[in-house]
């Protein structure tokens, strides 16, 4: 009777594949699907590219403190710091970063630096695409990092990255 | 009858039977990748083209530029001879399977290149000579992978020509003709009721046949010619480029001859599955394209099967494979013949 075992064993599997051919698909359906992120789903905490936050008074967040920098194993932050004064206030605290720069052709996305941050300035964001064919672009400088104002019309399009 | 036209429309139908047998072959390859990805619940090729269908078309182009490698240590005749062999003997067996009602235009079999009467023996004679194809090319490429790959496939093609060459016996027995159109035509009467598979009580030849043709046509069971995960790709490891689409495509156009004469034997060809249960609709042209879409659906449905079953059951051990073979499919098939023969003689 073990024929018939294995016939029925055979069966069964094949019953299961059948029944999987209309199941939905477990791949995320990245380049063509909705959203910003073109279908492609993160975890709340995947560290992708970095991003520099604003207070709720559209300030930076960073102090310039060189905490990140120092945290950072890879050594890819570099940070030129500045005054703020009456005329021009950047950050809420005495200093700003005037310089900003990660070079993502060093940065290994460890999440120290978001550790080290006392003022929750540099955070991960969800930005993956990040390949290029040209490494000095892999270089960002702050203006790439920021978020966008609160009231920008952008802040939608582009916050979550 | 007019000699010119004759010809002529004889060298056109061979043209259009062959394009349309490698696009089938093309998009049998496509079929397999969309429906195991599915299986394995990914999308398979959707990138060129709407849901991935001009992907064929980027693989040919693909295996076309590829650098055409020859190997320092290999025997060049054979090896180049190889890939011919089993190519060109893929293509060929399709030149006598009927697709269609002997509808004749001009002198000229509208649906099948040759009506010999000996279209069985033909098939299986066409594809036991491809199998020297994957032979010659292990035993040429000098190579110990491809060497076992081919050891195997010619062990298992003895194994199981056998058991393929006796589960037809019963057909065979059952129409007293090795034309095809006769066999078609004796299961052609009262729809699925008259099929050789149900009518015929060749049940258990069909089953017998499947496996044997599975092992033929080196599938997934009894891929172990070129088990990927032992013998890196088997016979056709050292080919590249278009002498390695041929491989692939031989074994694609061998999966679809399969099919037909599966089709042709045991699942009533052309037939409709309705018989005469309802009334002939259309003019004489969709009278005589019905039957040939009843026969592609059904190698459709078998070449759904074939990557069904691959998508399901992991490949056998060796030993395994040749006990199946030698003391299970054989037995059976001899009983089968057997019985046949009794019931034929006692009712026929």
């Amino acid at each position: 009777m073990s024929i018939v075992r294995d016939l029925a064993a055979v069966a069964k599997g094949m019953s299961v594949t059948f029944g999987e051919i209309f199941q939905p698909t477990e791949v995320e359906n990245y380049p063509d699907g909705p959203g910003p992120f073109r279908g492609a789903k993160f975890e709340e905490r995947y560290r992708g590219r970095h991003v520099l936050q604003r207070d709720e008074n559209g300030l930076e967040k960073c102090v310039a403190c060189f905490l990140c920098a120092a945290a950072c194993p890879s050594n890819c932050i570099h940070i030129e710091a500045a005054e703020n004064t009456a005329e021009q206030r950047i950050s809420s605290a005495e200093r700003y970063a005037k310089v900003y720069n990660i070079d993502y052709n060093r940065c290994i996305f460890c999440g120290y630096c978001v550790e080290a941050c006392p003022t929750d300035a540099i955070t991960h964001g969800h930005g993956f695409e990040l390949s290029s064919l040209n490494t000095t672009s892999l270089v960002m400088r702050k203006e790439d990092l920021l978020a966008p104002m609160p009231d920008s019309p952008a802040k939608l399009e582009s916050s979550t990255q | 009858m007019n000699i010119p036209i004759f010809v002529l429309l004889n060298l056109l139908k061979v043209a259009v039977v062959t394009v349309i047998f490698l696009m089938a072959v093309a998009y049998t390859v496509l079929l397999e990748r969309k429906l195991v990805g599915r299986i394995q619940n990914r999308w398979g090729p959707s990138r060129v083209g709407p849901f991935g269908l001009l992907q064929p078309l980027a693989d040919g182009l693909k295996l076309f530029l590829k650098e055409d490698l020859m190997p320092s240590a290999v025997f060049r005749p054979l090896f180049i001879m190889a890939p011919i062999i089993a190519l060109s003997c893929a293509l060929i067996s399709i030149g006598v399977i009927p697709f269609g009602e002997n509808i004749r235009w001009h002198g000229v079999d509208m649906f099948q290149i040759a009506d010999l009467n000996i279209g069985l023996l033909v098939i299986l004679g066409v594809t036991s000579v491809g199998i020297y194809g994957i032979a010659l090319s292990g035993w040429s490429s000098n190579n110990k992978y491809s060497l076992l790959g081919s050891l195997r496939s010619s062990a298992q093609m003895v194994s199981y020509e056998l058991a393929l060459g006796l589960s037809v016996i019963g057909v065979v027995l059952r129409t007293g003709s090795l034309r095809l159109r006769d066999i078609v035509n004796l299961q052609n009467t009262h729809g699925i009721l008259s099929w050789n598979i149900f009518g015929g009580l060749q049940i258990v030849a069909f089953f017998i046949y499947l496996c044997a043709a599975f092992a033929e046509t080196n599938r997934t069971p009894f891929d172990l010619p070129e088990a990927e995960s032992e013998l890196t790709a088997g016979y056709h490891t050292e080919y590249s480029s278009m002498k390695f689409a041929m491989f692939f495509m031989a074994e694609y156009a061998n999966m679809i001859t399969v099919g037909c004469v599966a089709t042709v034997l045991f699942l009533g060809g052309w037939s409709s599955p309705f018989g005469d249960l309802f009334p002939a609709f259309g003019g004489p042209v969709a009278q005589a394209l019905l039957p040939v879409f009843w026969f592609v659906l059904k190698v459709f449905s078998f070449l759904f099967l074939y990557v069904w079953v691959r998508g399901t059951l992991p490949r056998f051990r060796y030993d395994q494979l040749m006990g199946f073979g030698w003391k299970f499919l054989l037995p059976i098939a001899v009983l089968n013949v057997m019985a046949t023969s009794l019931v034929l003689a006692f009712h026929g």
